[in-house]
């Protein structure tokens, strides 16, 4: 047999971003051994591009703000297709999360009384994103990076000397899982994997993963992604039997950088019209307030003096629609750049150079300074920045359960963060994605814990031939002979996602999309790989483009069988929102003979009453069947 | 606007290896990971480099470009002469384990000894308060991206293996800098920087703030303000007749 390294721990998370990073506290400190994978260095995770800020209803800067506040903010956000129960626990939850990360070592920026400032984001009614500058991400990593390290010290402490103990909390950093184990009953057993430095082999026995691998935006040419969001923990979820969740919601970030084309995609934060820069045409104007859909006239302003008032004065003006949730500003900008009104590399204009003093933009926006200027040659304190639409983040996920994080279909298996699906609903606001790290990732590592403590010390178990199996899956790349380069598959990959199931979509491209993906399947079977197992980035490539393509079916599947259009999915075709959609899920699973994707329709559940109660009837209208009005109690009226 | 660079890479592994001269497409507003990436995609599939965010934000493609610490990321290709033959080398600091690709478990190890944050006991969750310009110092260290090109650089560690032991680097100095500077953080670290550190070995030649691609300024901030602290601690007269009187270890 080939030589595989073997361990043995309660709980192993797979991912060390925010979500991974959490979990693996929470689960450390309910008293288990745990292991923590991580596809590139410890700290490198792709949550350290967030820039923004953390979503908390704290009320520091404006006490009007409470959880039912973010509650409702969120459900809007996501046009009502949200897992409410999530969305309500993720608003009651984040401050307590955020708070949490001020005792493990994390320095916010301040307000004048001392607490956590909070800043203004799209579609968030007050002040409510805690940050530091332009750089929330690398905060929330490093610190919890540095909270990993703290607990492996108190190990050692406890065990009596100096240093850090591994024993109960190791993180296997540049480690890659190709593979979930179950066991004869179906439950997690382990997982499979390897070393990207060596190429060698590492068999894992588990009784309970947490999937806290992120995003698919690798699956898209032009994104704010790294190569780490290739999709895998979606592509493990299904081949180990679970379901995914409304795929066809895929989030493009309004403003990415769109000149030179090497950067094409890079993150422009949010946090920059936030602190007052605005969006404008060639013509200088400020398109967005012709862009103000009816759902949202109540809370945003028609003019720009009531939009530049509102900065100040906030409880006696409407917002400035720069603001307006993701999804509306995204396809106000490609509506402005397909009418000939765009800036002369295909975006649009953002000008926080005529709005901030040049020592505030500084101050407020430094990493976003130095990022135009460093690759762009643009100096954004005195010249407009050009932005344009980018593929930034999944909605749709793996099935879970609200309070535990446990997957739909699979015992053992959890999953949390950019992974999971169902929080955002069709679209999710800046800023809700730390915080939606933070409430999951603890409640996954809370979830895997009382699993593994249900089993009362039974754990299911793995057998060589499951390892020699995946042994011989991943090595199929380098036995072919000539066959085909990985990173031409990919590019092509990337070209029909964004082509044609991108930010605009069409039935017959979309359909042309999945004809083409059952094409690239073949071609992706196909790979084959030069060099030697050390280190080898074409390997790498080829075994994550398997993930990429069992994803990207399922968004395509998924985005031509919802007629509708609402948030992360335009459909050219059915450009309305439809009531009757909002009912219900679409969700995807592997195929019997293992090749492919079915997607069903399955209802959603009707939200709790008193939930509802936190809506009028008026805005319920734009959102619900005649029906369901006529079913709605009448405190709501 | 493309033309045909050329380029030295270094490729090989822990044991040998040489520079490897390649040409490759070059086209406007590129930098040199790109031109990596390129050559990964079209000469030398199996060609190592670490990469994440490729925007300066995750610290990871660290290399030595033209013999200076730089992130590839970072450095546009318009800075070079197009005649000019770039050449791209691993960090010389750590063991190569692949190309581009160092062995960087040092900087891990070195993080896991410093004491991590130490909270206040009286406080709870929620109720910390501290002012703007009190964590402005500590932020500054908080951007830090861990590239390790200032560990890279600093001649301590560089060309004296040996010294790797007993020195955490300007990386590792600085976090403790940072946490003696954190507003409600309740441990002495004074000791820690100098005993177990090696703050004593750097002699603030400052390469470390010249190749920081956040800027931080690291010396001066963060490593004399240390050895101030640690003076200060050490030879302060009321202290050295406190440790006298109450026989306290210094």
């Amino acid at each position: 047999m080939t030589e595989v390294e073997k361990h043995s721990y309660d709980v192993l998370i797979i991912g060390a971003g925010g979500s991974g990073l959490r979990a693996a506290i929470a689960a450390h400190e309910a008293g288990l051994r745990v292991a923590v994978i991580c596809k590139s260095l410890f700290g490198k995770a792709h949550t350290v591009m967030a820039e923004g800020g953390v979503a908390a209803a704290m009320g520091n800067a404006n006490a009007n703000d409470n959880w039912q506040v973010h509650f409702r903010d969120t459900m809007r956000g996501g046009k009502f297709l949200n897992n409410w129960r999530m969305a309500e626990l993720h608003a009651k939850e984040s401050p307590d999360r955020v708070w949490e990360l001020e005792t493990y070592g994390a320095l916010f920026d301040r307000t004048k009384d001392g607490r956590i400032s909070q800043r203004n984001f799209g579609g968030h009614e007050y002040p409510r994103l805690a940050h530091v500058g332009d750089r929330t991400g690398l905060e929330l990593i490093r610190t919890m990076q540095q909270k990993i390290v703290s607990l492996q010290q108190d190990d050692a402490k406890q065990n009596g000397y100096p240093g850090a103990d591994e024993g109960r909390l190791r993180v296997f950093a540049e480690c890659t899982i190709t593979e979930l184990l179950k066991d004869a009953d179906g439950r997690i057993a382990g997982a499979f994997g390897y070393r990207r430095e060596s190429g060698s082999f590492l068999a894992f026995k588990a009784p309970a993963v947490v999937l806290a691998t992120g995003g698919i935006g690798k699956s898209f040419k032009v994104t704010s992604n790294s190569w780490e969001c290739t999709g895998d923990g979606m592509a493990l979820a299904l081949r180990a039997g679970s379901s995914l969740l409304n795929m066809e919601f895929v989030q493009f970030h309004p403003t990415g950088m769109v000149w030179p084309p090497s950067v094409k995609g890079i993150l422009v934060t949010e946090g920059v019209r936030g602190d007052g820069g605005v969006l404008k045409n060639s013509d200088g104007k400020r398109f967005m307030f012709d862009y103000v859909p009816d759902v949202f006239r109540a809370q945003y302003a028609d003019n720009e003096a009531e939009a530049d008032a509102w900065y100040r004065d906030p409880d006696h003006n409407k917002r400035t629609p720069d603001l307006l949730p993701r999804d509306e500003v995204a396809r106000a900008i490609n509506s402005e750049v397909k009418a000939g009104r765009g800036s002369p590399h295909g975006g649009v204009f953002l000008d926080i150079a005529s709005r901030l003093p040049r020592e505030e933009i500084l101050r407020r926006l430094p990493s976003m300074t130095h990022q135009f200027k460093e690759l762009a040659d643009v100096d954004i304190t005195s010249e407009p920045m050009e932005v344009g639409p980018t593929c930034h983040y999944v909605m749709g996920g793996i099935e879970v359960d609200a309070d535990t994080a446990a997957a739909t279909g699979v015992p053992g298996l959890f999953a949390s963060g950019e992974v999971a699906g169902g929080m955002h609903g069709s679209n999710r606001l800046g800023g809700n994605s730390l915080s939606d790290l933070l409430v999951f990732g603890r409640r996954s590592g809370e979830g895997a814990a009382a699993y593994v403590k249900s089993l009362g010390g039974t754990y299911p178990v793995i057998t060589d031939a499951q390892i020699e199996e995946c042994v011989s899956d991943v090595l199929t790349p380098f036995e072919r002979e000539d066959g085909e380069n990985a990173y031409e598959v990919h590019q092509e990959l990337q070209q029909v996602m964004n082509d044609l199931v991108g930010i605009i979509r069409k039935a017959d491209e979309v359909q042309d999309a999945i004809e083409r993906l059952e094409k690239l399947k073949e071609r992706v079977a196909n790979v084959a790989v030069a060099g030697g197992f050390d280190f080898n980035p074409g390997w790498h490539v080829s075994l994550d483009l398997r993930n990429m393509m069992l994803v990207c079916e399922c968004i395509a599947k998924a985005a031509l069988m919802r007629e509708e259009s609402r948030g992360g999915h335009t459909r050219d075709d059915f450009p309305q929102m439809s009531a009757r959609w909002r009912k219900v899920n679409l969700v995807c699973t592997l195929n019997s003979s293992r090749t492919g994707i079915d997607v069903v329709e399955q209802p959603m559940p009707p939200m709790r009453p008193d939930l509802l109660a936190l809506f009028g009837r008026e805005e319920l209208k734009k959102y619900f069947t005649d029906e369901e009005l006529a079913d709605l109690p009448e405190e709501s009226s | 606007m493309s033309y045909t660079g050329r380029f030295r890479v270094w490729r090989g592994d822990a044991e040998k290896g040489d520079l490897v001269d390649y040409d490759v497409e070059v086209n406007e507003g590129e930098v040199v990971l790109d031109i990596i990436h390129r050559l990964q995609a079209t000469q030398a599939g199996d060609l190592a480099v670490r990469w994440n965010c490729k925007a300066g934000k995750c610290g990871s493609c660290s290399a030595e470009i033209n013999g200076r610490p730089r992130l590839m990321c970072m450095t546009r290709m318009s800075t070079f002469a197009q005649d000019e033959v770039v050449t791209v080398t691993p960090m010389r600091t750590f063991p190569v384990m692949k190309d581009l690709v160092t062995d960087v478990s040092y900087n891990y190890v070195k993080a896991q000894q410093v004491p991590a944050f130490a909270p206040p006991a009286n406080l709870k969750p929620g109720e910390y308060r501290m002012a703007q310009a009190d964590v402005e110092r500590s932020q500054e260290f908080r951007k830090c991206i861990e590239c390790f090109l200032c560990q890279d650089v600093c001649h301590v560690i560089r060309d004296h293996e040996d010294n790797k032991t007993a020195y955490a680097g300007p990386r590792f100095l600085m976090r403790t800098a940072e946490l003696d500077m954190h507003p409600l953080d309740t441990l002495d670290r004074k000791h820690a920087a100098q005993e177990e550190f090696g703050l004593g070995m750097c002699n603030i030649t400052k390469c470390c703030t010249e190749v920081c691609p956040e800027h931080i300024k690291i010396t001066d901030n963060a490593l004399i303000p240390l050895k101030e602290r640690v003076v200060d601690r050490r030879y302060d007269p009321l202290v050295w007749l406190g440790n006298k009187i109450l026989r306290r270890d210094a």
